[in-house]
């Protein structure tokens, strides 16, 4: 099946969904790279503070709010719509198509869960209802969905998708929106001239001289490298293992003479690389489409039409053109979505620019620019701060004391709290997902998981280690063991519970951060969508407020520590 | 010369403690082995021995902080076994050796405590608090409203004192009281010790490594050695007739 996409440069979303095929692995693995990124300003927020109190009762009231506010059944008031996306910018743009689009030609209210992470999540996150509608493709549905071989064509791929959805969970794919976003190989255009290769036969021929440099996952899969080497009679030179950023740059140098790319990628413009027809049709179509809950449709039957006014609207030179200005430009997906509408005539026509260009303008200006997000933004992470750190302290404190007093297996429990603080976070948001779908309480979970150990460690130790003499002579004199609880042990032990308490809460703050991978808000999704768009600006919108956020609630909380530090205590 | 007709207040009959075999010692360690001995009310008496003879074991086995594994302890005539922890606890004094206060609660709070548990209303039990401070010889003005980490050594003990004190018990268990002490606090300390003693008539338990201490303060003295009670006797007795080598050896210390 001839792709369409004619041999030219290709443009393609930074993070391909053709990627996630085989599973959500390529999704997570990718997105725990960032999470290692992203992780790495918590040192930072982690580091002591300055703050006063006031901080715990605006969280909680943060806290109540955003629960009344935002709690997923809210998301289903009956007129309301939730349109979702994964986390790379072509993704991102058809999910802001999407909503821009029922906002405009429907009475619906439009909500966006925009940049969750991965297929598997959005797709949870599809069945349970936490989301309507998104973007998926035709081949990653086939392989990393419904788990079987990507040997069909573009049309029999479509075909089987729609029937199989249906039957299984009631999903629909409307009609594709005319261009595939698959993988492919590309080489300079250079040397395409030169060797004149339009297809991967062509580079088959001769593969003996080229040096090649593919992802890790391209190499390691049967389906990427060792099964084209096998159709294709491929041989290269030599073959390197290279981050997909390193790439294109290295292609761009001619220090590697192939790759593996994917076919909107605007990089493939920059890096001046085109693509070879895959003609022997080794990959499998990835055609775009939206992807609804059949429920929704039931409900509200103008969704089906309203997007079916998308059919075939793009091909893969408009979505890489589409692709560059939020690639390389920079430009934001509600700027790009609303003038790919205009162009397609969908939208009313003089609409103004949803979003002024702050690109110019100084740092603290685009942060008052962006003041109203910011601050709920702010609200959303304190709130689930606070949530997560809230029911920590109602079980761990509990927990600890339970385990103080039983004292076998304490330490084996604690240990076992502790691995679980090993567990890379977004790991451990990844496995809440098929159990609590996505949004705010798997991430609530997740972070109060992490909360648990800090606390029930001290509270353990710390009610163990309460000063021995004192605990003897108030044994020695008549006082219960209640009574040695809560008037002796407990009042000794709380500047140190309280400093577990104190060291779960930077974590959790930190941590948040990451609860937008699964659609939870919070500080993470200027940053998230900040690494997509390589914005330095929106990255640092989110990581310095939540870096201040951190030294606050740490400021805060060690002035508690202090004043309700017991008197006559050192 | 007559067995004494009233009801010794405190009694250990043949009382063993056994502690569950740690590794290497396959039958347990033996803290007591069979003691004996009876303790007339009003009567102070000093256990002496190395660290480890189980003179604090022995102690602790009057008030309940250890349960024997044989033998009956009697308080007043009554098993222990038969009386409740709790209750058993209040009816008699406590004087650690550091002090034991709770570092938390002001002096007077710390005096009131087992007042309070006794269920003394509140200006009762502060009432009392301050006399017993005034009886340690610790003026209530100035250390009533301080925290134990703003006294002294001495000045806690002291307060350890009216603390043991504060419900009027019969009994008074002291496990190295003046152990922490300088050798001038601890002199003072003793002087205060004797003046209490003939003024209020407890009956004293006192455990202490210091053989000088022990004849000082003691009516009789029982010298304990790897878990057994060699001898109990007053202190000339002691000296004149020791029940065996060990003792003898001890005493000859006292005097080296």
């Amino acid at each position: 099946m001839g792709r369409p996409s004619p041999p030219g440069p290709l443009s393609r979303p930074t993070r391909p969904p053709p990627r996630e095929r085989g599973n959500a692995c390529g999704a997570f693995c990718q997105s725990l790279g960032m999470v290692v990124r992203l992780r790495s300003p918590s040192p930072g927020e982690v580091g002591r503070g300055g703050g006063r109190g006031g901080q715990g009762v605006r969280a909680l009231f943060g806290l109540l709010l955003f629960l009344l506010l935002s709690f997923p059944p809210a998301a289903h008031a009956a007129d309301r719509i939730v349109v979702g996306s994964k986390n790379f910018e072509e993704s991102r743009l058809l999910g802001e198509i999407f909503a821009q689009l029922l906002e405009s030609r429907t009475e619906l209210q439009v909500e966006r869960r925009l940049g969750l992470a991965g297929t598997q999540v959005c797709f949870e996150a599809l069945k349970s209802g936490a989301i309507d509608v998104y973007p998926e493709y035709t081949g990653t549905g086939l392989v990393s969905l419904l788990g079987e071989p990507a040997e069909l064509g573009r049309t029999e791929a479509m075909n089987r998708v729609r029937s199989e959805f249906l039957r299984r969970w009631n999903l629909w794919w409307l009609s594709p929106l005319g261009f595939e976003n698959s993988f492919e190989i590309a080489v300079p255009k250079e040397l395409a001239e030169r060797e004149r290769l339009a297809t991967i036969s062509d580079l088959a021929r001769i593969s003996g001289r080229l040096r090649g440099g593919f992802g890790h996952e391209f190499v390691g899969r049967e389906d990427g490298l060792p099964g084209l080497e096998k159709t294709y009679g491929l041989k290269f030179a030599s073959v390197e293992h290279l981050q997909q950023a390193i790439q294109y740059q290295a292609a761009g140098d001619r220090r590697i003479d192939a790759m593996d790319a994917y076919t909107t990628d605007a990089r493939l413009l920059r890096y001046n690389l085109v693509i070879l027809r895959d003609d022997k049709n080794f990959f499998p179509p990835y055609e775009a489409a939206a992807l609804v809950r059949g429920e929704t449709l039931a409900r509200h039957p103008e969704v089906g039409a309203v997007l079916g006014l998308l059919a075939g609207a793009f091909d893969e030179d408009s979505m890489r053109a589409l692709n560059f200005r939020l690639q390389e430009k920079g430009e934001s997906e509600a700027v790009v979505a609303l003038d790919a509408l205009r162009a397609l005539g969908l939208t009313g026509g003089g609409a103004e620019s949803p979003e002024p260009e702050h690109r110019g303008a100084g740092f603290a200006a685009y942060l008052w620019s962006e003041r109203q997000t910011l601050a709920k933004r702010t609200v959303e992470h304190l709130g689930l701060s606070a949530a997560a750190l809230l029911l920590g302290v109602l079980v761990a404190v509990p927990l600890g004391l339970y385990l103080e007093r039983k004292r076998r297996g304490a330490e084996s429990v604690i240990r076992v709290l502790g691995l679980l603080q090993t567990v890379p976070s977004l790991a451990l948001l990844a496995f809440m997902i098929p159990v609590l779908g996505v949004g705010i309480a798997p991430a609530i979970v997740a972070l109060w998981l992490y909360s648990l150990y800090p606390i029930v460690r001290n509270t353990y130790s710390g009610v163990r280690d309460a000063d021995p003499r004192a605990v003897d002579a108030a044994t020695a004199l008549g006082m219960t063991p209640g009574q040695i609880l809560t008037q002796v042990r407990l009042p000794l032990a709380a500047p140190i519970i309280l400093a577990g308490i104190r060291t779960a809460a930077v974590i959790t703050v930190g941590t948040a951060t990451l609860a937008a991978f699964i659609g939870a808000g919070g500080l993470g999704e200027p940053i998230i969508t900040g690494l997509q768009l390589a914005n330095a600006r929106m990255i640092l919108s989110g990581a310095v407020p939540a870096a201040v956020l951190a030294l606050l609630v740490d400021g805060a909380l060690g002035w508690a520590e202090k004043a309700l530090r017991p008197a006559g205590l050192g | 010369m007559l067995a004494p007709v009233a009801t010794p207040a405190l009694e250990a009959v043949d009382v063993s403690k056994t502690y569950p075999g740690a590794s290497g010692t396959p039958e347990g360690t033996a803290a007591l082995a069979g003691v004996s001995l009876s303790i007339a009310s009003g009567e102070t008496v000093a256990l002496v021995g190395e660290s480890g003879c189980g003179k604090t074991t022995l102690l602790r086995t009057f008030n309940r902080l250890v349960d024997p594994t044989a033998g009956v302890v009697r308080v007043e005539g009554k098993p222990v076994a038969e009386t409740d922890p709790i209750g058993l606890r209040r009816r008699i004094g406590y004087v650690p050796q550091d002090g034991g206060l709770l570092p938390h609660w002001r002096i007077e709070r710390n005096v009131e405590l087992v007042p309070r548990l006794l269920g003394w209303d509140r200006d009762r039990a502060r009432t009392r608090a301050r006399e017993m401070l005034n009886l340690v010889g610790l003026a209530p003005d100035i250390y009533a409203r301080r925290y134990p980490a703003e006294l002294s050594g001495g000045q806690r003990q002291r307060v350890a004192f009216a603390r043991a004190l504060a419900a009027d018990p019969p009994i008074i268990l002291l496990d190295e009281p003046f152990g922490a002490l300088d050798a001038l606090t601890r002199l003072e300390l003793h002087r205060q010790f004797q003046t209490l003693q003939e003024t209020l008539h407890k009956t004293m338990v006192l455990v202490t490594h210091d053989l000088n201490e022990a004849f000082r303060l003691a009516g009789r003295i029982g010298v304990m050695k790897k878990g057994r009670l060699l001898q109990l006797a007053p202190p000339d007795e002691l000296t004149t007739q020791p029940a065996d080598g060990y003792v003898r050896e001890l005493l000859e210390l006292r005097h080296g």
